[in-house]
């Protein structure tokens, strides 16, 4: 049973990938952890194999569809690399309960900065 | 310059909190750099490839990485990734924006409580 409501998971975490352009591991980290009882850490590790998959199946398709930037793409991908070392060292370093408030606010704030964006262009160009 | 401080903000913070890069990079081409919402998006998907590559190297050399799971977890999203690709290409890029920003919402409240 747990494998099959893994595997359901895992095509729904890629449709939502898929559809959004995101790696999809914001669902399988909670998946690994919390249905197949990993430790946080190895659950990190393995969405992030889990992820490789997504990126080639999903970017093969954005590139047949055009929609592929690949200069930006490498020039993020190669820098934000480089930020992972960034993100390890402050870590360590600042209280992470305050930071995870902060990131969070800052999400929040640009989900409605986006929703807005989207309300303006609509209402200034009617489809 | 500005897509430097993007992939050091997205590297930053999926190393902080474990939340994709994707998560940062998507509304972040769109607000910053001006795309339209699918280039942000494929461009997005992407961009994760290289550090979900680099990621994955550094946590199997200690030892970190459940092959098994990523593999039951991996394969069937590679063929829901092409489902989710194909639904974005139907769909009107203020929807996908809608969209997003309600996973967003999701995403910060998730981390807040």
């Amino acid at each position: 049973m747990e494998i099959v409501a893994v595997l359901v998971i895992g095509l729904f975490a890629g449709a939502l990938g898929g559809l959004f352009g995101v790696g999809g591991g914001l669902i399988f980290v909670p998946t690994l952890v919390l249905l197949v009882g990993l430790g946080q850490v190895d659950a990190e590790a393995t969405s992030l194999l889990a992820i490789i998959p997504v990126v080639v199946a999903g970017t093969w398709r954005q590139h047949l569809y055009g929609n592929v930037r690949w200069r930006t793409a490498a020039i993020i991908g190669l820098t934000a690399v480089a930020g992972i070392e960034l993100g390890v060292l402050t870590a360590n370093a600042l209280p992470e309960a305050t930071l995870r408030r902060l990131f969070a606010l800052l999400v929040l704030l640009v989900a409605a900065q986006l929703a807005w964006r989207a309300y303006r262009a609509g209402a200034a160009s009617p489809e | 310059m500005r897509l430097i401080a993007i992939g050091l903000v997205a590297g930053f913070f999926s190393a902080l909190f474990g939340v994709g890069g994707g998560i940062v990079v998507v509304p972040l081409l769109i607000l910053l750099v001006g795309f339209a919402e699918r280039p942000a998006m494929a461009t997005s998907l992407a961009s994760i490839g290289l550090i979900a590559a680099v990621g994955t190297i550094s946590y199997a050399l200690r030892g970190d990485v459940h092959y098994g799971y990523a593999l039951l977890l991996g394969l069937p999203a590679a063929l829901g990734a092409i489902g989710g690709t194909a639904l974005q290409q139907r769909t009107a890029g203020p929807m996908l924006s809608y969209g997003f920003a309600v996973l967003l919402a999701a995403v910060g409240i998730w981390l807040l409580v």
